[in-house]
């Protein structure tokens, strides 16, 4: 009997029409991996949301408040995947108190004992202690991959028990986070025998390490395809290590010079050249970061592999700005890269002349100190503008910028996706004409019709804001800092931007009027963070009252507990959406309205 | 040469005055990263120098000017820079001395903190001024011109002013001592303590 319609019958019995249904969508939703879409998707009706929930693998939660772990388990059976972020991106400057929140614990209490076979985790910018890791690893039996960016709380104990009990393990990923140094020797805790590893990165870890646990490690990982170490290893271990493991595609160097208290028995010389045999040899590597305390002696030992990056991070590397020329020279391939402003508007010059392909620049600020002038400016904004014509990413830390630099921008680089402009120094206008910088971001908004991504900085009036408002219409995260005249600017904005989801603002002169007039778009956005701007504890309770679905957090910073001057004026409002009501865990300097 | 790239780049930023501007360092040093560049104008908030006129079309401009400069950088958050960037970049501040050697048009400076050894650091001199190698005379390692077989002496000025051979110290002290280091051809190292006499005179292993 032939099987003309096997989908049809299931076990020999006909099914109904409904069934016949489920199982088609069940079909189209394999090729709906991305959220938003299945999220489109569950919102038709009942069953095509019980369709959904039964067959998504991967949840991505925005805001670890939004909704309880509780909520997610009931929805969705199935998940092999959790994302999961915590702060607002501001803690990352310090403008949150510590103790605030997110912390992973009440999480994976409620994830343990619902998805036994969790295999991937990432958070971002929570609180992960030790108990959590020992969790994780004791729980999830094929537990796989785990991810942890800006997050903190945790030490290499909590490491060593991933390492040691989770044997599936193929992706450890610490990035930017801070880890204690309990003393413990994490990687020696890694099983013998082959691993499974794939990607081990942990150069944020500022702990010593046992190198020849590692390189043992390395050597039984046939796998290991991106290895990205820490400070405390040297220059000619980081050369055992590329030897021991060719196949590499991604390598985080670690210090890129001697360690102080490890003596190299090579000359510097002959070591340079070992150096730069072990590079000629890792033919599939393409993404080379750290150099985290480079003595540039040892810089011309990667040229070989240049030919062959796309990506590149040189934003730790103490280097001349002739240095940086050199190795960007031969670097025609690169797609990302990331440095330090020490390469000067020149270093900028010779980005643009040779890296044809660039899709993402950041350069960040050696010195963090307001002054007149620095290294980089628009001189070199412009030519990266000319040089780089499929940017799409950018972030420029400088003192000083001009219009003119960044309109050429928005010209030149039509695939715009991401423009943050930082001009360090506060209120600064285009420095050759004087003005405010509006022109500049307004033809960035208006001419980057694929932008989704901006922060604005320097001389800033309302009408800068009333351009995002008028062509914005794209924008999901705005950055504003020290920036416009009135409450007006922050109303055009949430009234003319209608996809806006993440909105955070400091220093800026809105209130309670500007504050009202995005009640209708609260609950379109995943937060709104406000700090030191003209809000006070009566706006920020109309807007609680009014608006059902939102938290209204605000706190002052400097004054727990106590009444300041302007009592009546917030220092931060953080509000954000959530189908939960008040958080249980908010410390006592958190006022939830 | 490098260092005329660099002047005549921060010309092109458009601020004339840069060219004026005070630095640390010689003529011909090359102007960059904040080891050149004086922060004077930040420092004398109270004489407003500089630019203060250029900054504000608004009246609260040059409040503000003084506002972040007495802050200088207290500013919590500002620039949103991470943290941990932030604290990384300052674990190094570095000690850089200024290297000269005789016959050279410019100076360089050097971080000797990122050298842990003599050999460390005279490698990186053989880096960094191209025109010599080391090479190794009876045991000792020597600077050599291979062209024309001069011998560079490294010399050092002390914390008391005073002009030492280098080596003779624990690498630490020396690092600690330094102010400022020079090659010297060996005609003009005389005076500084004697070296044993060599049989050969050609450079050999």
């Amino acid at each position: 009997m032939s099987d003309l319609t096997p989908t049809t019958l299931r076990n020999n019995v006909p099914l109904s029409p409904d069934e016949v249904l489920e199982i088609a969508l069940e079909s189209v939703l394999e090729f709906l991996p991305c959220q938003r879409d299945r999220n489109a998707f569950s919102l038709v009706n009942k069953s095509w949301n019980r369709i959904e929930a039964e067959t998504r693998f991967e949840v991505v939660i925005g805001n670890c408040y939004s909704i309880s772990p509780q909520r997610v388990v009931n929805r969705f059976k199935a998940i092999k995947s959790v994302v999961l972020k915590g702060k607002p991106r501001f803690a990352d400057f310090s403008l949150l108190p510590p103790d605030w929140g997110a912390r992973f614990s009440p999480w994976v209490v409620v994830l343990s004992g619902a998805y036994r076979g969790l295999e991937k985790l990432c958070l971002k910018r929570m609180y992960v202690s030790n108990d959590d890791l020992v969790v994780v690893a004791n729980t999830f039996v094929g537990f796989k991959e785990i991810r942890l960016v800006c997050c903190e709380g945790f030490g290499t104990s909590g490491l060593a028990v991933l390492a040691g009990k989770c044997r599936q393990l193929r992706v450890l990923e610490l990035i930017e986070d801070e880890v204690a140094d309990d003393e413990e020797d994490w990687i020696s805790f890694f099983p013998g025998g082959a691993t499974c590893l794939e990607s081990l990165m942990f150069d944020c870890v500022e702990c010593p390490l046992n190198f020849n646990a590692l390189e043992k490690l390395v050597a039984r990982s046939p796998s290991l395809k991106k290895l990205r170490v820490n400070r405390y290893v040297s220059l000619g271990q980081l050369r055992h290590l590329m030897i021991i493991a060719p196949q590499l595609t991604h390598l985080g160097t670690g210090s890129y010079g001697p360690l102080e208290d490890l003596e190299d028995p090579l000359p510097a010389n002959e070591l340079r050249d070992h150096v730069s045999s072990a590079f000629a040899a890792s033919k599939s590597l393409v993404c080379l970061s750290g150099f985290r305390e480079i003595v540039p002696y040892f810089l011309p030992a990667v040229y070989p592999v240049c030919a062959n990056l796309t990506s590149l991070n040189l934003s730790y590397a103490n280097i001349l700005v002739e240095e940086f020329k050199q190795v960007i020279s031969h670097c025609h391939k690169l797609q990302i890269l990331w440095v330090l402003d020490l390469i000067s508007d020149g270093g900028l010059v010779a980005v643009a002349a040779t890296c044809k392909d660039l899709q993402e620049l950041r350069v960040f600020p050696m010195d963090t100190i307001e002054d007149n002038a620095g290294p980089v400016s628009d001189v070199g904004l412009h030519a990266i503008a000319e040089g780089c014509k499929k940017l799409q990413s950018i972030l420029f830390f400088c003192q000083q910028m001009t219009n003119a630099a960044v309109i050429s921008m928005s010209i030149n680089c039509p695939d715009l996706i991401v423009f943050r402009l930082c001009i360090i120094g506060r209120y600064r206008p285009d420095h050759s004409t004087g003005e405010p910088m509006d022109e500049g971001f307004g033809a960035i908004v208006k001419n980057c019709k694929k932008l989704t991504r901006l922060a604005v900085s320097g001389l800033l009036t309302d009408r800068a804001f009333s351009y995002i408002g008028q062509y914005g219409k794209l924008l999901r995260t705005l950055s504003v800092a020290f920036a416009g005249d009135s409450d007006m600017g922050l109303t055009y904005v949430l009234e003319g931007c209608p996809k806006l989801e993440k909105l955070e603002i400091r220093d800026s002169p809105f209130g309670d009027i500007a504050l009202r007039s995005g009640m209708h778009q609260y609950h379109n956005m995943r937060f709104l963070w406000m700090s030191t701007c003209k809000v006070t504890r009566q706006g920020c309770r109309e807007i609680a009252r009014q608006i059902p679905g939102v938290i209204v957090e605000i706190f002052n910073w400097n004054q727990v507990g106590e009444e300041g001057e302007n009592s009546d004026l917030v220092d931060t409002l953080y509000m954000y959406r959530s189908l939960e009501g008040p958080r249980a865990d908010a410390p006592r300097f958190v006022n939830i309205l | 040469m490098s260092s005329m790239n660099n002047l005549s780049e921060s010309g092109k930023s458009g601020m004339n005055l840069k060219e004026t501007e005070l630095t640390l360092g010689l003529p011909g040093e090359p102007r960059v990263g904040k080891a050149c560049m004086k922060r004077v104008f930040s420092e004398t908030v109270d004489l407003e120098l500089g630019n203060s006129g250029k900054k504000d079309s608004s009246g609260s401009g040059s409040s503000m000017k003084k506002e972040s400069a007495t802050s200088r950088g207290k500013l919590v958050g500002w620039p949103p820079v991470r943290a941990h960037r932030k604290n990384i970049m300052t674990v190094k501040s570095g000690k850089y001395v200024k290297v000269g050697v005789d016959g050279a048009p410019y100076l360089r400076k050097v971080d000797l903190e990122l050298y842990n050894s003599y050999e460390q650091f005279l490698s990186a001199l053989e880096g960094l001024f191209t025109c010599f190698k080391i090479r190794t005379v009876l045991d000792e390692k020597k600077l050599m011109d291979p062209v024309n077989g001069v011998e560079y002496v490294p010399t050092y000025e002390d914390k008391d002013g005073d002009w030492m051979l280098v080596g003779d110290v624990p690498w630490k002290m020396f690092a600690e001592s330094c102010k400022r280091v020079r090659l010297m051809t060996r005609s003009e190292a005389i005076g500084l303590a004697p070296r044993p006499e060599t049989k050969c005179s050609s450079s050999s292993s």
